[in-house]
């Protein structure tokens, strides 16, 4: 076990670095003097060469990018130029957000996405069967964006059963905390819950042709019991080994759902630090989602590993 | 049956030569799913090709006169909060849509096809390659491109580099799957040891092989790019601001969502509908081409 | 090896000894849209302490049969006849009601203990979760019996066995583990379908010595489905000959393997090198497609004896256990 997840952490490093290296390039790189977008048209020239040298770009390269590493290693990324306060100090404010949002909608989104594709599998080719497959290939091609506004305009302008936007944070309340997350957690997984069903439909249906679920009738065991025992253990396992990918992906939709539905999460945070070139910000929102990724992908390789004893032993 | 026979030789030749691509293209006029979003995919095209034609003056004109009038005879789909002819909005901005997911399928398809075949026969870069890809596909790509924006600015231009870039990487895979499955093949180790030069080998077995693969791909990184760019824009860091793109239209839509939902509902849907039809086609597709890989899914 | 002459103990084995007994089953699959016979008129019994084999080629029908008896056919078969399991008449009882036979009265070994048995949960749940329900009994003594019955067939330290998984063990204890969890509720009748082969020649012969041992120690009735017939002449009373869905000769093991009747059943034999024969004589022709059998005697076209009459179905003596369904049987039987 402690060999599989040593295994499996060696694999989950350049999911952090490449990202992070190539924001590294992007900014030394890119065209233009970085100093002097950052501070705008009405920086002085020493105000430039101030904030070069604390970036450290006066350097060559290779000094920069061990600078840099150890910098990330630390966990320090230096001074927000917006904030006027350390990276590390700004980034948690935002980080549980998002964290909560991503876990919630990967929740909804399993949720779903696994009962509806044994609800399918088990109605294979009949109109509820076919009814739930439309209703995948709709869910796998709909903008989360466009969906979360359709969720506005039904469930809060209309019926008026949850609030337009903003956030209430657990501490204030479950249940008011609940009435802000749900609509954003639902647009989040909606693309990844219609994945999923396609996964868990295809995967129940092989699992139902196996012989140890005939075996398991042969025992004389109740329908119930094979079917949520025996094929479900089974058929959930391709479903948990792309939740990482979900996962991923959701860090990313949610940049446009913390938008859209005002809440302080670090996708907004992201995206008004693109807009205000507070670089260091940007480099700390990206480095924070890789942890998270990394983090989420270690307890889904877990998770994994508990459900699958083959994994295991290998 | 016998006619083909007993009349020129010539045809059933060239017929017999060309059977697998003809079989496969039968197989897609054969196909209703294919057929449909083919046919849709052809008319989305059409349209935008001639906007100026179809729906005629600037979409960008304001006229505050006209703010929020319901789709009608006038306005098919509506005005927007400055008047805008919503109709003009979504069939100009479809012209920037569909032209960045070209763009951006054609890039980087056709470097993943390339890094993938080198990845294939070269072990040292496979390793280097494969690494850089678990990075780039496991991390969110509109973090990566929006990232790339606070660098080279909102424009088109950086949305077509930053998708291009990041969308490598799932084509990367697939081709580099599909090449070690080719290179184990019998005929190429034994075209190998016969001293066949590597280059023919490339031409004659290999890309043939990953052709079909290459092929469903390109459906599907069509989609993700259409839509990677919509999202992009509507967050404000894609295509900027004084370009006009689906996803540029739902931006400032979410304000009015109460007062003139057709804002927010025509442009998402022609959105929706795009990536529909490029998803179906590449189910159909991978159906058509693949009977196999159609069976894992 | 065999008890006494199973031909003499014939007529003893009544109606009332008996655990399962098929009259006319026939068994139909949708196969594009229409029902296709796949079994048909197949009637045979097994008796307490007796075993009986199933034998023919792939495609025969025989493990349909099979699996039409524990009531587990493929999807939208059709299942007709008449089924009596310990003396009642199961075809027509509820899918519920027909589960409870299975694993109570009815125990069922697979061919391929590694995919039969699930390779996810521990060995002991599956056991124990049987056991549990069909029994009634608590957890803990759902795992004392586990223990016990892994002991019976000859399973070094059962408890550690339970709290591992199927793929850690050699595929000759896997076949234990599933010959102990087919036992485990104490059934009336085991079917074994092709139990012994995917398994390696030395552990088959250890395991079909340690079904004996059950059979004779639990007196159960047992039908094994098999190709093989030397498993048929070593291990087996009475042997069942089906082709293309019909049963074509019927009698005791030794008879029918030392002097068939049919000449499908001698094709069989004489495609085994062995002692009769050095030669390998294959069967000309091959086994038709089902839907596509031929009019008649469905043997026909692949026999040397097959003349006009072959054309239509030859019938089966229903009344005495050694009968053949053949025109022109290579013996004259009593």
């Amino acid at each position: 076990m402690l060999r599989y997840l040593g295994k499996r952490f060696l694999l989950i490093l350049p999911t952090i670095f490449v990202p992070l290296i190539m924001v590294f390039l992007l900014l030394r790189l890119s065209p233009g003097d970085p100093a002097g977008m950052m501070l705008g048209d009405q920086a002085t020239a020493d105000q430039i060469a101030a904030l070069r040298e604390q970036l450290g770009l006066d350097r060559p390269l290779h000094v920069q990018f061990l600078i840099w590493l150890k910098g990330i290693v630390t966990l320090d990324l230096g001074q927000s130029i917006f904030f006027r306060e350390p990276v590390m100090e700004i980034i948690p404010r935002y980080a549980g957000v998002t964290i909560l949002l991503t876990l919630v909608a990967l929740t909804l989104a399993v949720l779903i996405g696994v009962a509806m594709g044994v609800i399918s599998a088990l109605n294979r080719n009949n109109p509820i069967d076919r009814g739930v497959v439309t209703t995948a290939v709709l869910g796998i091609s709909v903008p989360e964006f466009w969906f979360a506004l359709l969720l506005i305009f039904l469930f809060s302008v209309t019926l008026r059963w949850f609030p337009v936007s903003g956030y209430t944070p657990p501490s204030a309340g479950l249940i008011a905390w609940g009435t802000t997350i749900f609509l954003p957690a639902l647009a989040l997984g909606v693309r990844q819950s219609a994945l999923m069903t396609r996964m868990m439909r295809s995967s129940m249906l092989d699992v139902l042709d196996e012989p140890y679920i005939t075996t398991a009738r042969a025992q004389g065991l109740p329908e119930r019991t094979v079917l949520g025992r025996y094929a479900m253990r089974t058929a959930s396992i391709p479903v948990v080994t792309v939740a990482g990918l979900s996962a991923g992906y959701m860090l990313g939709g949610v940049v446009a759902i913390e938008i859209i539905f005002s809440l302080p999460g670090l996708g907004r945070l992201l995206v008004e630090a693109v807009a205000r070139r507070d670089y260091p910000v940007v480099e700390g929102g990206v480095l924070t989602i890789a942890l998270v990724l990394a983090v989420l992908n270690l307890l889904i390789d877990v998770l994994y590993a508990i459900l699958d004893p083959r994994i295991r032993y290998k | 049956m016998t006619a083909a026979e007993t009349t020129g030789t010539e045809e059933a030749r060239e017929g017999f030569g060309a059977s697998p691509n003809r079989t496969a293209l039968e197989r897609f006029l054969r196909h209703p799913t294919a057929m449909a979003s083919t046919a849709v995919l052809v008319l989305l095209g059409l349209v935008t090709i001639l906007a100026p034609v179809i729906a005629p003056g600037d979409p960008m004109r304001v006229n505050p006169v006209a703010r929020f009038t319901a789709p009608g005879a006038e306005y098919f789909f509506g005005t927007d909060n400055l008047g805008r002819d919503v109709f003009r909005i979504v069939v100009h901005g479809g012209r920037t849509s569909l032209l960045v997911g070209l763009v951006v399928t054609v890039v980087s398809v056709s470097i993943a096809t390339v890094l993938g075949l080198v990845s294939g026969f070269f072990h040292q870069v496979d390793i280097v390659l494969m690494r850089f890809v678990d990075g780039i596909m496991a991390f969110p790509s509109i973090v990566l491109a929006t990232a790339a924006a606070a660098y080279l600015g909102a424009s088109v231009s950086t949305v077509i580099l930053a998708l291009s870039f990041v969308l490598i990487a799932p084509s990367l895979r697939v081709v580099r799957g599909q090449v070690l499955v080719v290179r184990e093949l019998q005929m190429i180790e034994a075209a190998r040891a016969t001293g066949v030069p590597t280059l023919r080998i490339f031409r004659r077995y290999v890309l043939p092989a990953v052709t079909s693969p290459i092929l469903v791909q390109a459906s599907f990184i069509f989609s993700a790019a259409v839509l990677g760019e919509a999202a992009l824009s509507f967050i404000g860091v894609g295509i900027g601001p004084t370009d006009l793109s689906w996803g540029n239209a739902l931006t400032e839509a979410r304000d009015y969502i109460g007062r003139a939902p057709w804002i927010v509902i025509f442009p998402g849907l022609a959105l929706m509908i795009t990536i529909l039809a490029l998803n179906l086609l590449g189910d159909s597709l991978r159906d058509i081409l693949d009977p196999r890989l159609a069976r894992r899914r | 090896m065999k008890m006494t002459d199973p031909e003499t103990t014939m007529p003893a084995a009544t109606a009332s000894q008996e655990v399962m007994r098929a009259e006319g089953l026939s068994v139909a699959l949708p196969i594009d849209g229409r029902m296709v016979p796949v079994v048909t008129d197949v009637s045979f019994g097994v008796s307490r302490g007796e075993a009986v084999a199933l034998v023919g080629e792939s495609g025969c029908g025989k493990s349909m049969t099979a699996s039409a008896i524990i009531g587990l056919p493929p999807r939208g078969a059709q299942v007709t006849g008449r089924l009596i399991v310990n003396g009642r008449e199961v075809l027509g009882l509820s899918p519920r009601q027909r589960r409870k036979l299975c694993g109570n009265e009815i125990g069922f070994i697979f061919q391929e203990p590694m995919t039969a048995l699930h390779p996810t949960l521990r060995i002991g749940r599956q056991m124990t979760d049987t056991i549990c329900h069909n029994l009634g009994l608590s957890r803990r003594a759902a795992t004392e019996r586990a223990v016990e019955i892994l002991d019976t067939v000859g399973i070094p330290r059962p408890r550690a066995i339970l709290q591992g998984y199927v793929h850690q063990l050699s595929g000759g204890m896997r076949q234990r583990v599933m010959i102990a969890l087919a036992l485990s509720c104490e059934p009336s009748l085991v079917i074994a379908d092709e139990p012994t082969t995917a398994l390696d020649v030395t552990i088959q012969a250890q395991v079909l010595d340690l079904m004996e041992r059950m059979r004779k120690e639990f007196d159960l009735g047992m039908l094994f489905i098999t190709h093989d017939l030397e498993v048929v002449r070593d291990f087996c009373d009475r042997a069942v000959v089906m082709y293309s869905g019909d049963v074509v000769e019927r009698g005791s093991a030794a008879g029918v393997t030392r002097a068939p009747a049919h000449p499908y059943t001698r094709g069989l034999i004489e495609a085994v090198p062995g002692e009769t024969t050095d030669r390998l004589v294959p069967i000309p022709g091959s086994v038709p497609q089902i839907g596509a059998w031929p009019e008649g005697c469905r043997f026909a076209p692949r026999c040397a004896r097959a003349d006009a009459k072959c054309r239509t179905h030859p019938p089966l003596d229903a009344e005495n256990p050694t009968a053949v369904r053949c025109w022109h049987p290579l013996e004259e039987i009593a």
